[in-house]
């Protein structure tokens, strides 16, 4: 019995450092685009303690420092923040925080962590599974938005092709939610209605604005997806 | 405090937030098949959003740096060939880099 559990503990760590080596990558492009658009080292390394999101994060600094005013980032952020809630009706019952406990629970509730700790079969496992990658993730993200935005300083982001590199970090985020059909329409009109508000209205708006689509296709739309799909689709 | 801090700061402590309150919520409230499906949906749509305007709109008026255009089509390559995230942000970044280069 302590064989296994030391065995099924040994396996779950070894997925968690691989999305901790992935977290440290995606953590570093984060650190050198934020910098690069024009946020300081301080403001980079908040976004990553605080909102520890990486989606939300990436949005955040392409809104704020694109839009005429940097609150147009926040309904963005935080609209692509909304998943996460989601994702405590799994982790709820998994994890049974109560009280306190509860505070520092919720700052590790994103789609990795999600995805490890409903993806184990024996309810200590998920346990384990949870906190194990959201503590590795948490470490080697901030780790890799310092090394990322320490670099980003001393080199001019345009001339690395950090440009190319918030769009193509989306698409890899929006890449297997487009497995399924109904989420493609959505991608293509959210795209389409963004680009079409482009000349009319501040930047920043028809990212928002995308928002609306979503929850057109979601009122409409038959097929359900409960939160854990939610999470193997974002991740 | 500048603008732009206060702003960093209500999104920082609001996606913490939502965190929070998924996990604090009873079940019930979430357990919406349509909100489900929405929430599903907006990182969808929003995210290629995200894709088409830095691609396309440059400070409200439609315009493209094709070399941006070219890594980011490189980087769809990658996706459609299995390659991990690494690689897809790697492809991105190298093809817009050596294209910026080579044409000044």
């Amino acid at each position: 019995m302590n064989g296994d559990l030391h065995r099924e503990h040994a396996t779950i760590l070894r997925a968690a450092i691989g999305i901790g080596v992935y977290a440290a990558a995606f953590g570093m492009s984060f650190g050198a685009v934020s910098v690069g658009s024009g946020l300081s080292v301080a403001q980079t390394m908040v976004l990553s303690l605080v909102l520890f999101s990486g989606a939300s994060q990436f949005a955040f600094v392409g809104v704020a420092t694109a839009a005429g005013s940097p609150f147009a980032a926040i309904p963005a952020a935080l609209l692509l923040g909304v998943r996460n809630a989601f994702y405590g009706v799994p982790l709820s019952e998994i994890l049974h925080p109560r009280g306190l406990s509860r505070l520092w629970t919720a700052h590790f509730v994103i789609d990795e962590t999600t995805a490890m700790a409903v993806s184990q079969e024996t309810p200590r496992a998920r346990r384990y599974a949870f906190w194990a990658t959201g503590l590795i993730l948490f470490a080697l993200w901030q780790l890799g938005s310092l090394a990322g935005a320490l670099l980003g300083t001393a080199i001019d982001p345009a001339d690395f092709g950090l440009d190319a590199a918030a769009p193509a970090v989306f698409l890899a985020l929006l890449w297997p939610a487009l497995a399924r059909p109904a989420a493609r329409w959505v991608a293509l009109a959210g795209a389409g209605l963004a680009l079409a508000l482009v000349p009319f209205v501040p930047a920043g708006v028809p990212v928002i604005a995308a928002a609306a689509v979503a929850v057109l296709a979601g009122l409409k739309t038959g097929s359900a997806a409960g939160p854990t799909d939610l999470a193997e689709e974002t991740r | 405090m500048t603008a732009l801090w206060i702003a960093l700061i209500i999104s920082a402590v609001g996606s913490y937030l939502l965190k929070l309150a998924g996990i604090s919520l009873p079940a019930s409230v979430l357990n919406h098949p349509r909100v489900q499906r929405i929430a599903t949906f907006l990182p969808v749509a929003m995210l290629a959003a995200l894709v088409a305007t830095q691609l396309f709109d440059s400070g409200g008026r439609y315009a493209v740096d094709w070399r941006t255009l070219a890594g980011v089509g490189a980087a769809v390559i990658a996706l459609l060939l299995k390659r991990g995230f690494l690689v897809v942000f790697g492809v991105a970044v190298v093809v817009t880099a050596v294209l910026r280069l080579i044409t000044g």
